[in-house]
């Protein structure tokens, strides 16, 4: 804005109007955004806001389905990753393994573009490429010996690849540069020197669009920020950033429902003592207790480590550090086995990958848990079993024809009901629920939240891990707030507001 | 998506007959073409030989079903069939042992194959097919330095000059050529063991389990499923199946040839492959490995009677599996994999 003299007033690249569709589902529903050179644009977006439908569209490997892109006010065509170079736009992918060709040398995938391009010599020793290598590695500053380039590219680590990655980008002087996530797996001191070389960029007037979940990195990094939610646009700041706006941006909807609907429960009695946890690479240990009778909401945004807290509670992931206490002994879960038999049970995060089985149906995917409790000497009772999927069917009011019916034919929140009766049903210790609400209809939602209370009352110790605050106070007795691995509040519904949860899920570093 | 129109429904409604009884239907077909051009075919003496003849195919695909049950294949049946024929021909010959001892001995060798497997697939984490593929090379091999790559044969010359001093029992050679009734023995025992397998399969918590860890194995393992050690137990009944397979093999042939079941692997996988397709189930099942099995010996009689030479069988066996194949992949209209609901 200050620099509207300087640069190109339409911005180095303006987006207008751009629409995708995925078969019935519309994911971006005309984004209409700017990208102004000579700044960093951090782009935010809980899971499924359009964010990564967005960047392949910028980047050549989906096309557009309406809308138009202007590079430096012209109307361009990005349909093949060949024209998105071609227009100055150049991308460095989350996942650097699909960018980085195994088997070739350091040197080779510098210069890999080039060689595919056809330009120089078709034959040629790898020798002969390496002072291009050289030159393309010098224009990030990075001072690599021949050893180095001569190395197989798999082996020289994450930042170092990702360097590489963004070296090639850069041999194409692009006047926008898209960063998608770039930190995720990097550690502090490889974060720093990405950082700076991100500020020299911006400051040589590069427009950078920087794609994370973290907020602390928005703060330390970005000149302004956007909000993407649903597919559509919903928040434009510069800084400095009211980053707790920013995160209601994300998760939506203004909440009414404030805590007066609820009866809360306070357990009194600890389930779980955690003492000294590691839930993130880098993030520092933390404490905490799970008690029964209540319902534990922990919020959080994506990558807060709330996945890894249910994992480790039930034995599906080791424990990077820590311990754990259940009922005041040891508790080690050595596998998933191990939690379920004393009762602690998981209803996880992705249910088609980890809870849908092909061709499966209400019955046999309820029954799956618990066939011991159908089953006389191994042998299936399949009236039992019927029975069983009959009753989750009942009291959880599935819309299904029957206990035969195939899983893939009921509508997801009504997979989602059969998914997480099946633990909640069978008399829970600790009931852990990762993202329950999930690309489930309110109703579902709504059903599902009040079996989870009831069990709470019954004196289970329930954990709903969301990152939407709205579905938070439909559950939650007691909040805690996870942002990047720490917990940075932890309250009784009751005593706090929104805006104290949402101020503290963005109050980072 | 579903068609939107009468004509696409009806069309998917079509298919999914086709796929669920077409399979049955060419059996059926191929058979009344066979009877009522080739008197010989249908009597029951025919019919009994026909599957005798087949029992030990059928018997390795349910081993190799079982380890396609829960997502992987065993390619090492073949070579555990061979080792069970060298095993049982030198403990009766080398060790003028029992028949008894010999079963015995042969069914230890499948559990301890099987186990090895599971070791290498579970343990070691070596995929499946690259664990087993290597497990076919090292029996194929280990099996001919006890007998320097001679077969076993009663009254053969040992290499101190001395001649063998045990035979093939009569009781043994009966595996074979014994009957209960008018049913042959091997018959009894592969029906035997499809309706054990089928119910094991189908009726127990085990077999469920197995299903659970085919169809998606994380969602298996985060119910609190021990995927590794089903997974092994697959591998040890694979073996074991094997084995009898080869009992069969050997009580048929009455000497340890030493190529014996090397030719048997690519049969046994056809007809679990086969099995997978039938009655448009689409997952490995036991009657469906029986089914495959007793088409491919109605194809390979028939043909024999037609005049067809031996070395047309394979082309024919072939045609067959890609024929299920076709019925199983491009036809079926089920989906394949999930795709993620948000």
């Amino acid at each position: 804005m200050q620099d509207d003299a300087t640069t190109d007033p339409a911005g180095a690249l303006r987006l207008e109007g751009i629409t995708k569709d995925f078969g019935p589902n519309r994911v971006l529903k005309g984004v209409t955004m700017d990208l102004r050179a000579g700044r960093v644009t951090a782009l935010l977006g809980a899971n499924g806001a359009g964010k990564s439908t967005l960047i392949k569209i910028l980047s050549g490997i989906y096309e557009r389905q309406d809308g138009r892109i202007l590079v430096s006010g012209q109307a361009v065509d990005i349909s093949t990753p060949m024209t998105a170079a071609q227009h100055g736009i150049q991308t460095v992918h989350q996942r650097i393994d699909d960018s980085i060709i195994p088997d070739l040398t350091v040197a080779e995938n510098l210069v890999f573009e080039e060689m595919v391009r056809g330009s120089g010599p078709r034959v040629r020793t790898l020798k002969s490429l390496l002072p291009r290598a050289r030159e393309i590695a010098q224009t990030l500053d990075l001072e690599w010996s021949d050893n180095f380039l001569l190395k197989d590219a798999f082996e020289i680590g994450i930042a170092d690849g990702q360097l590489l990655l963004l070296a090639r980008a850069l041999n194409h002087r692009p006047k926008v540069l898209i960063l998608d996530e770039p930190t995720s797996t990097l550690s502090a001191t490889e974060t720093d020197r990405l950082f700076t070389l991100v500020r020299r960029l911006r400051d040589e007037g590069v427009a950078i669009m920087y794609v994370t979940h973290r907020l602390s990195e928005v703060r330390t990094l970005a000149d302004d920020l956007v909000v993407l939610r649903d597919g559509r646009l919903q928040q434009e700041q510069s800084a400095p950033f009211d980053m707790p706006a920013a995160v209601e941006a994300m998760l939506g909807k203004t909440i009414q429902v404030e805590v007066s609907e609820l009866t809360e429960h306070r357990g009194e009695r600890v389930a779980l003592e955690l003492r000294g946890i590691q839930l993130l690479p880098r993030s520092a240990p933390i404490d905490l207790d799970l008690r029964y009778g209540e319902v534990t909401g922990v919020i959080g945004l994506i990558g807060a480590g709330k996945t890894e807290l249910a994992q480790a509670v039930f034995g599906a992931e080791r424990l990077r550090a820590g311990s754990m206490r259940l009922d005041g002994a040891e508790f080690a879960p050595r596998s998933t086995r191990d939690a379920v038999r004393r009762g602690i049970y998981l209803a996880p995060e992705d249910r088609a990958a980890q809870a849908m089985l092909l061709g499966w149906t209400v019955a046999t995917t309820g029954s799956l848990p618990f066939l011991a409790k159908i089953s006389r000497g191994s042998v299936v009772n399949r009236r039992a079993e019927r029975r069983m999927a009959a009753d989750i069917i009942n009291d959880y009011g599935v819309v299904a024809t029957g206990p035969d019916q195939e899983m893939d034919a009921l509508s997801g929140g009504n997979q989602q009901k059969v998914v997480v009766a099946r633990w909640l049903r069978q008399s829970p210790r600790i009931m852990l629920l990762d993202e329950p609400f999930r690309g489930v209809d309110l109703g579902a939602r709504r059903d599902l939240a009040h079996k989870a209370r009831e069990q709470a009352e019954a004196g289970a110790c329930v954990v709903v891990l969301v990152s939407d605050v709205e579905e938070l106070r439909e559950v939650a007795d007691r909040v805690v707030v996870l942002a990047e691995g720490q917990t940075y509040l932890d309250a009784y519904a009751s005593e706090i507001d929104n805006s104290t949860i949402i101020a503290s899920m963005s109050e980072v570093a | 998506m579903a068609g939107t129109t009468e004509d696409t429904s009806a069309l998917d409604r079509a298919r999914d007959v086709i796929v669920k009884y077409g399979f049955i239907a060419v059996t059926i077909v191929l058979f009344l073409y066979f009877a009522a051009t080739e008197p010989a075919f249908a009597t029951s003496s025919s019919l009994f030989s026909m599957l005798k003849f087949v029992s030990v195919t059928a018997i390795l695909g349910l081993g190799v079903m079982f380890t396609m049950v829960v997502g992987g294949l065993d390619l090492s049946i073949g070579s555990v069939a061979g080792l069970a024929v060298q095993m049982a021909a030198m403990t009766m010959v080398f060790y003028n042992m029992t028949g008894a001892t010999a079963v015995g001995v042969v069914l230890l060798a499948g559990v301890l194959v099987g186990l090895i497997n599971a070791f290498l697939i579970v343990v070691c984490k070596i995929p499946d097919l690259l664990a087993t593929l290597g497990m076919m090379f090292v029996i194929q091999g280990a099996k001919l330095i006890p007998v320097s790559g001679q077969s076993v044969t009663s009254g053969m010359v040992l290499r101190d000059g001395s001649e063998a001093p045990g035979r093939f029992t009569q009781g043994f050679l009966q595996i074979d050529r014994g009957f209960v009734g008018p049913i042959p023995l091997p018959v009894l025992i592969m029906l035997v063991l499809v309706i054990a397998s089928w119910f094991f399969l189908s009726r127990t918590t085990w077999g469920r389990v197995m299903y659970a860890i085919g169809a998606n194995p994380e969602a298996a393992r985060l119910t609190g499923v021990r995927v590794g050690y089903y997974r092994g137990l697959a591998y040890v009944i694979s073996g074991v199946l094997a084995s009898v397979g080869g009992l069969i093999l050997v009580s048929r042939i009455g000497q340890g040839d030493v190529n014996a079941g090397a030719s048997s692997l690519l049969e046994a996988v056809a007809v679990a492959l086969v099995g997978r397709s039938v009655l448009g189930q689409g997952k490995p099942n036991a009657w469906g490995t029986l089914l495959g099995a007793v088409l491919i010996a109605i194809v390979l009689t028939g043909l024999t009677m037609k005049g067809f030479q031996y070395y047309h069988q394979d082309t024919a066996k072939g045609a067959v599996l890609i024929l299920a194949l076709i019925f199983s992949y491009t036809l079926s209209r089920k989906k394949i994999r999930y795709t993620s609901a948000t």
